[in-house]
């Protein structure tokens, strides 16, 4: 799988710069890592299908000026205009939701992490169904992997989020159930 | 009713949890990056009442990218007769401080973004430099004897003849950083009082907690960053504070904290009259007269300094400053202009304005009222002032960090540069 996301990050990376490519061929190229139709079928690498444009637009704004460092996409970034990353954001946000996975789900992680999500308030900012709104990203039927990444990052401190509230919220959630957390999150319809 | 017997049922339980946060507090704090532990939603939703759940109050986060200038609401905006609005400068990213230097340079701190800018005129042009990148949380900026203080989230650092090297700014000098890192009310304002002393607030790293030793207060040092001292607690979070040009004394914003109701408790304006020894309430006690219902048992509000003023429940006043110039009319010579940045908190909106205190003899507040407003519009922002400051010529400047833009003020026949 290392060798396949150094060959995936290779691949946006060296190609995404050539601007003089149409918008087309472009997004082909974030659909390459990220997967056709909003579902990504890589590991750790985020489904961005449906995500509110405003957040891709802040999120992509934040690779763009290495405010948010991941390779490939602080790379991918440089050099797009301010309204090449709004064109990518409209984009993103018409492709079709991701689907959760299929099969019957452990039914008590499914309740550990719905108690969870409530005591936390998660669909308070995200909306009850996790379909996030605004600047607020959708979570439902996200990559468990990538939700865990996400949420370590943020208890870490190594993810610089824009404001501050998911550094703080994460902070008394252990890592077990961090790991309940996203397994349900990833099974939102 | 039901609102606050739920709150106070979830009030027994956090005083509970709180006990346990405060014994753990020493191992906490050896740990950089860690908090006293809330324990569970975000430092903003700390304390809300459960029946709220469903509520879409969520804190607005403005877009990333600058307004257009053609785009900005500077013609929705509206200033008393005989005042004129223009923009200043518009491509100014999540604009928030604002300080001008000894040789008319205009600095500009942001909380968002990782920028301080630099807004100079040249040749009759007016430009908007970016002259650092990459810093955290640039937001609090103070300017004396040619050098530019810039406070981010946990350090304090020095940038001597910041003017004459605009174009190639020397790396910030770090003067201080013994301050925690907490994220949540982390950003910090900066001001420099007639004592040449920096001071700067260390908010509550949450909306209601019983802070560490170490949190919601001011601090003051010195120039060189030595001699830290606190001169003053129990302040839940600062975004505005300045002199007053005839007793000396300091004023300040207070954002006081959510979830408590809709109308309560309202945001402050206070003064420091006792340095080392006020005492502004936070937890205890809100708006000088409401024992908050977790932490409040056992205290009365007549323990501590009360509010020279109120300004609103969730208004978020933020940057403020005594009117020095002389421009404007005379009633408005040492009155307070505060930026009223908006509630979010609330169900219907109120601030996001510009607000005018002005004050007795003695220093208290005569009057409040509004000097601009505009900014909402249908429940709905469309700017929102985050500072103002007053120029050398008396014209006054006012961040838009919703939009990335300035705004300038004057009054009567004063030409708008260009």
């Amino acid at each position: 799988m290392r060798t396949f996301l150094t060959a995936t990050a290779l691949a946006c990376a060296t190609a995404l710069p050539c601007v003089a490519e149409s918008f087309q061929e472009r997004t082909a190229l974030c659909l390459t890592c990220h997967g056709e139709s909003g579902q990504s079928e890589n590991l750790e690498v985020p489904s961005l299908g449906a995500q509110p444009a405003p957040f891709v637009l802040i999120q992509l704004y934040l690779f763009r000026e290495k405010q948010r460092r991941v390779e490939p996409m602080t790379q991918a970034a440089q050099g797009l205009t301010d309204d090449d990353l709004r064109q990518f954001s409209d984009f993103i946000a018409k492709l079709p939701a991701p689907k959760p996975p299929q099969g019957a789900p452990d039914a008590a992680r499914i309740e550990r992490g719905r108690a969870l999500a409530q005591s936390h308030r998660c669909g308070f900012c995200h909306s009850p169904d996790f379909s996030g709104h605004d600047n607020i990203p959708r979570l439902a039927a996200q990559r468990e992997d990538y939700l865990v990444k996400a949420l370590r990052e943020y208890k870490s401190n190594t993810r610089a989020g824009y404001d501050a509230s998911m550094a703080e919220v994460t902070q008394p959630i252990s890592d077990s159930e961090i790991l309940d957390l996203a397994y349900f999150i990833a099974r939102a319809p | 009713m039901t609102t606050i017997c739920a709150s106070t049922r979830r009030g027994l339980v956090l005083a509970a949890t709180t006990t346990v946060i405060i014994a753990a507090w020493p191992a906490v704090a050896q740990q950089p990056a860690a908090q006293p532990a809330p324990t569970g939603p975000p430092p903003w939703a700390q304390g809300r009442p459960d029946a709220a759940s469903s509520s879409p109050l969520a804190p607005i986060a403005p877009p990333p990218i600058p307004t257009a200038a053609d785009k900005l609401p500077v013609d929705k905006l509206k200033v008393p007769n005989g005042f004129k609005i223009e923009l200043y400068a518009a491509g100014v990213g999540n604009a928030r401080t604002l300080r001008q230097g000894d040789k008319g340079t205009v600095f500009v701190g942001s909380r968002l973004l990782d920028k301080v800018y630099a807004i100079v005129e040249k040749d009759g042009k007016r430009e908007v430099k970016t002259i650092y990148s990459g810093l955290y949380r640039p937001h609090g900026l103070a300017f004396k004897d040619g050098t530019l203080y810039i406070a981010e989230l946990s350090r304090i650092s020095k940038v001597e003849k910041i003017e004459d090297n605009l174009d190639n700014p020397p790396k910030p000098v770090v003067i201080y950083d013994d301050l925690p890192k907490d994220e949540a009310h982390g950003w910090k304002f900066l001001t420099i009082g007639p004592d040449d002393k920096l001071y700067f607030q260390v908010g509550a790293p949450c909306n209601i907690c019983m802070p560490s030793p170490a949190h919601a207060q001011i601090r003051r040092i010195n120039l060189d960053g030595t001699g830290a001292e606190v001169v003053a607690r129990g302040v839940r979070q600062i975004v505005g504070m300045d002199w007053n040009p005839i007793t000396k004394q300091l004023y300040f914003t207070e954002n006081s904290r959510d979830w408590l109701s809709e109308d309560i408790p309202e945001d402050k304006l206070n003064r420091l009259t006792q340095p080392g020894k006020d005492n502004f309430g936070y937890p205890y006690c809100h708006q000088g007269n409401i024992a908050d219902q977790e932490f409040g048992w056992g205290h009365s509000c007549d323990e501590f300094t009360k509010p020279l003023a109120l300004l609103g429940p969730h208004s978020a006043p933020l940057g403020m400053r005594f009117y020095t110039g002389s421009m404007f009319p005379s009633e408005y010579r040492s009155a307070i202009f505060i930026a009223r940045h908006g509630s979010w908190n609330r169900t219907k909106k109120v601030g996001g304005d510009i607000v005018v205190a002005k004050l007795n003899d003695d220093g208290t507040v005569k009057s409040i009222e509004p000097f601009m407003t505009g900014f909402i519009e249908d429940n709905n922002y469309v700017g929102r002032p985050a500072d103002v400051v007053v120029l050398t010529d008396g014209s006054m400047l006012i961040s838009d960090d919703f939009n990335g833009a300035v705004y300038r003020v004057t009054y009567g026949s004063a030409r708008v540069g260009q």
